[in-house]
């Protein structure tokens, strides 16, 4: 089997695969104009122009949020060229050609060959074809009335669902990062499960972003009907390079009446080398709308890349009886920097909240949990739960906590709990006196402590993510 | 259980250690032979627990003259886990947590760290269930505590069973326990020292490091050494120890 695959895999790529879209990138900087142009390009009905646009002259008027414990030097909003064609990474005839660094991190990960491949770029040969196995996909969940298209193909396909939701979750005028994003986003992940519906498998983007590309300016918007469920996974382990350092995107999620979302996440951009150079900046504005009785909406998230992480994941339970819920594992070393956490907005009955934030911070990093929970006048009988736990390794790093909880209905309870640790001399004493490496050491110890979200997430997400938080931390003790 | 043809396991000569800078350990010289139980006493301070985790390699501490021969090999150029493996084991006079670790997890990592280390097929899950079962009879523990995280939320006397527990499982070569009959109540002191006795063999050794005589009246040691001023000041049988219960120290504290 190996031997045959190696086979193909060596053997020149028949198709060429040098496509040159180079030509599609339109002029840096933004305007109307630019606009209109990349409206024009993805052929987007006259209503989307017109979202872009309010969006955009919106933003003009907007300064960028400075509040986030974060630093960096200020971004150049024209020196952006908004509309690139995701440019086809160069394609390599077989793995032998990818970065061995790359290749180390992948063996470490244990992500199976067929993936290193496309992760890196390599040509996948018919065993493997990508745009096959998305097809199948596509067919089998159709046959239940699931849509799960790009964004652009949801656009000219359902344009009727695309209109209704699209910014109803986070309006064109949200916060800065948002408004940029709604004026000139370029794809993303399009998801609808209708009434009824229990999506039979977790849909993952790793299908998707195969055959489209995801952009700067990511968009998705995951809708469930009533009754209906779904779980949805974004991203992978593997490490993502790319050569845009801003990435703004945007996530909306909405759950009708009893249904279920549940949206985890595992990111691991490019976070720059030891001294912050490099490095992705990732704001991103998520949010799920539970907006019918007894929904349910759950983040799950895993942050282990980027230079700058500033997001958010938050749920408005507006149903009553909603749930909603987030689970992170935000791992921060050399000079990352995170600012990340969840927002809690309580409106109707009887609606229901449970957040469990673990920082870890290694390294010269700074790690911060940032998070508002907020009951409603007529939230009667919310309540919420609330623990958020940071995990210090080594002394030059930093975790700081900032929750806001605002109540204004009286039957309302809220907890929470917080602490800090430190992976100590004395416990790395005690694995080592067990004959335990220091390398196997740290990994139990940061899962032990991340199992409470460990659990949440779908088995193989939770593996790999357990091998990629050791292999973060890779020297950072002793 | 004296033999004097037994086996060498551990020969000290003449260690010093420090402790930021400060000598603890002002030359040591100790031997143990298979089969055999040392009791080392003294009072707060005279080195005893830094002799412990000198030989178990804490980071904390800098031997800085004497050698260390552990069944010939130089202890001192072992790294800490490389000490474990060979079959040193140290239980704790303050048994860390470690929140969300199972105890059985980290006994199977632990446990198959050495079968690797030995050339031996490590264990799986169910196997090794099977073997703590067995294991968590010699400490009278409910197997409740196996799926708990470590030490989370265990009492002090929990916590010391535990670490016998561990050894239980281990097999080690040479344990020192540090100080585990402090904090421990009379049936709790029963069951650690029926459980050391248990794991006694002609082949390994034990050495207790304690202020009391308590603990020697269920585990009898072969020889009791004292330590004071960073040094083993006598050596006498089981009877110094009692004779220490009734004079104190004082009259042994070194010039």
């Amino acid at each position: 089997m190996s031997t045959a695959l190696d086979n193909l895999v060596n053997q020149p790529y028949k198709h060429g695969f040098v496509t040159d879209i180079e030509s599609e990138v339109v002029p840096k900087g933004l305007s109307e104009e630019v606009i209109r142009m990349i409206s024009a390009k993805k052929e987007e009905p006259e209503w989307l122009l017109e979202f872009r646009l309010s969006a955009y002259r919106h933003w003009l008027t907007m300064t960028e949020p400075e509040w986030a414990n974060v630093d960096y030097p200020k971004i150049d909003f024209q020196d952006i060229s908004y509309f690139a064609q995701p440019k086809p990474k160069k394609k390599l005839a077989s793995l032998d050609e990818v970065d061995p660094e790359l290749k180390r991190t992948f063996d470490k990960l244990g992500v199976p060959l067929h993936e290193q491949k496309l992760m890196s770029g390599v040509a996948v040969d018919v065993i493997f074809d990508s745009v096959s196995v998305t097809t199948t996909y596509k067919t089998k969940l159709a046959e239940i009335g699931i849509i799960f298209c790009s964004f652009s193909e949801a656009v000219r396909e359902h344009p009727d669902l695309v209109k209704q939701y699209l910014g109803s979750v986070v309006p064109t005028s949200d916060n800065f990062y948002a408004a940029l994003n709604s004026a000139v986003f370029t794809d993303g992940s399009f998801c609808f499960i209708p009434k009824g519906v229990k999506c039979p498998m977790d849909l993952s983007t790793y299908f998707r972003i195969n055959t489209e590309g995801s952009g700067q300016f990511e968009r998705t918007l995951i809708i469930a009907e009533a009754r209906s469920s779904v779980c949805y996974l974004e991203g992978c382990t593997a490490p993502q390079f790319d050569t845009n350092q801003l990435h703004a995107a945007v996530v909306e999620l909405v759950a009708l009446d009893d249904a279920d979302i549940k949206y985890s996440t595992v990111q691991n951009w490019y976070a720059g080398d030891e001294n912050g150079k490099g490095g992705i900046y990732n704001f991103v504005t998520k949010r799920g709308l539970c907006k019918g009785v007894n929904s349910k909406i759950s983040w799950t998230q895993v942050e282990t890349g980027s230079a700058i992480t500033w997001k958010y994941p938050s749920c408005v339970l507006l149903g009553d009886n909603s749930i909603g819920e987030f689970y992170s594992v935000a791992l921060t070393n050399h000079m990352q920097q995170a600012d990340t956490g969840t927002k809690m907005i309580h409106v109707g009955k009887n609606t229901r909240s449970k957040i469990i934030s673990k920082g870890i911070s290694a390294g010269r990093s700074s790690n911060c949990y940032r998070g508002q929970v907020k009951i409603g006048s007529r939230a009667a009988g919310a309540r919420n739960y609330s623990q958020c736990d940071s995990m210090l390794i080594g002394d030059r790093c930093a975790a700081s906590t900032f929750p806001t909880v605002d109540v204004q209905n009286t039957s309302a309870q809220v907890e929470h709990e917080a602490s800090t640790s430190k992976i100590g001399e004395d416990q790395m004493f005690f694995f080592a006196q067990r004959g335990i490496d220091s390398e196997e050491a740290i990994s139990m110890i940061i899962n032990g402590f991340c199992k409470d979200v460990f659990v949440h997430l779908p088995m193989e997400f939770a593996v790999e993510a357990t091998k990629l938080l050791g292999l973060k931390l890779e020297g950072s003790v002793g | 259980m004296i033999n004097k043809d037994s086996k060498v396991l551990l020969e000290v000569k003449d260690l010093h250690a420090t402790v930021d800078g400060v000598e603890i350990l002002k030359g040591v010289n100790l031997t143990i032979r298979a089969g055999e139980v040392h009791a080392i006493m003294g009072v707060n301070g005279s080195g005893k627990s830094t002799f412990s985790k000198v030989l178990a390699g804490h980071p904390d501490y800098t031997v800085t003259a004497g050698t260390a021969q552990f069944e010939g090999k130089d202890l001192f150029t072992l790294e800490p886990e490389a000490r474990a493996r060979a079959g040193l084991f140290l239980a704790f006079q303050y048994p860390v947590e470690i929140p969300g670790v199972s105890n059985s997890a980290l006994l199977r990592l632990a446990y198959n760290t050495l079968q690797e280390e030995c050339g031996q097929e490590e264990l799986d899950p169910l196997e090794f269930d099977d073997l703590l079962q067995e294991k968590i009879k010699i400490v009278e523990m409910d197997p409740a505590f196996l799926s708990r995280s470590v030490n989370e939320g265990f009492s002090g006397g929990e916590k010391k069973r535990n670490e016998i527990l561990q050894m239980a499982v281990l097999d080690p070569k040479l344990a020192i326990l540090d100080e585990t009959d402090s904090g421990l109540d009379i049936d709790a002191l029963r069951i650690v020292a029926n459980g050391v006795n248990k794991l006694r063999t002609a082949d390994n050794a034990v050495v207790m490091v304690t202020h009391y005589q308590r603990l020697l009246n269920y585990i009898v040691p072969d020889y009791v050494h004292v330590m004071s001023g960073g040094s083993i000041v006598k050596t006498g049988d089981k009877e110094l120890a009692l004779e220490l219960e009734a004079r104190g120290y004082d009259w042994l504290k070194a010039a």
